[in-house]
């Protein structure tokens, strides 16, 4: 069964954190649902925790880089913080780089990061 | 390639068709890659491989089974699992194996990407028959 993942709102930044291992019609719908929440909470930056994730194969990749892209195309940008030293390593290896997505360690340096580029005020 | 599997450890076969089969291929491998002890690294490697290959399964073969399970040689332990559906087949193996190659919109990678990530790859497929993916992790 595929499920929504919670997008939450901290100011003019959107928090997802990824708590499941998700199908791939669920990670799907979380790059719609953000497409559409950027537009609709007018979000300057977008957080995607992946702290409890265990792996990132392809799939997740690609999503992440859409949604990297599409924030970006939408006057928003995308950090991606937590990523484990172990998918980092095998994410390389599969040969998915992420070129264009921007990462922080953790939470608080994704905030900073999104702040010193004036993608957020309030946070 | 024959999969030595361990003789006291029964290898299980489970559905790749649907989504929801794809998560737990994935359980089923992290399982399997804590109880034969790979590192951390290996077992995110072999888990990476094994959701690659199962959504292979699921959308190029039109759905298949996965059977994985412990194996053993030389006197290590490790883990394998057996990818297999009866779908189109692939008609260019080397074509599908080069980085970056896809008939669907897809990365090209799954492939490639698992190769690298595990010890031992083989690749059964004829065109109109079906695909046999077979990897195997060891424990160092
Ligand atoms: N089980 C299969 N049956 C038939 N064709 C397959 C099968 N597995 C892979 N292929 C073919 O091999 C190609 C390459 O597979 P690979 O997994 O490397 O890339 P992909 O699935 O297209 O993209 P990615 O996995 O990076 O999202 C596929 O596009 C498909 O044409
Ligand atoms: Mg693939």
């Amino acid at each position: 069964m595929s499920e929504r993942v919670p997008v939450l709102r901290i100011g003019d930044v959107l928090l997802v954190s990824i708590q499941v291992d998700l199908d791939d019609q669920t990670v799907l719908n979380l790059q719609e649902d953000l497409a559409q929440q950027i537009v609709d909470q007018g979000a300057r930056g977008v957080v995607i925790d992946i702290t409890a994730v265990e792996i990132v194969d392809s799939f997740v990749g690609r999503m992440l880089a859409t949604i990297a892209a599409i924030s970006r195309m939408l006057d928003a940008e995308t950090v991606v913080v937590g990523m484990r030293p172990a998918v980092a390593i095998t994410l390389v290896e599969l040969g998915l780089s992420l070129g264009g997505v921007r990462t922080a360690l953790n939470l608080e340096k994704g905030l900073a990061l999104l702040r010193r580029s004036g993608r957020s005020e309030r946070t | 390639m024959n999969v030595p599997w361990a003789a006291d450890d029964e290898p299980q076969t489970q559905p790749v068709v649907m989504n929801d089969d794809v998560v737990r291929v994935r359980q089923f491998a992290r399982g399997l890659s804590q109880r034969c002890k790979l590192s951390l690294v290996d077992q995110t490697k072999f888990i990476t491989a094994a959701s690659e290959l199962a959504r292979n399964t699921l959308v190029y073969g039109g759905g298949g089974s996965c059977t994985a399970g412990l194996v053993r040689g030389r006197g290590r332990l490790g883990v394998a699992a057996v990818f297999e559906d009866f779908g189109p087949g692939i008609p260019d193996i080397e074509l599908a194996m080069t980085d970056g190659w896809t008939s669907g919109g897809g990365l090209g990678l799954g492939l490639s990407g698992a190769r690298r990530l595990v010890d031992e790859f083989a690749l059964d497929t004829e065109a109109g028959r079906g695909t046999k993916v077979t990897v195997i992790k060891w424990a160092r």
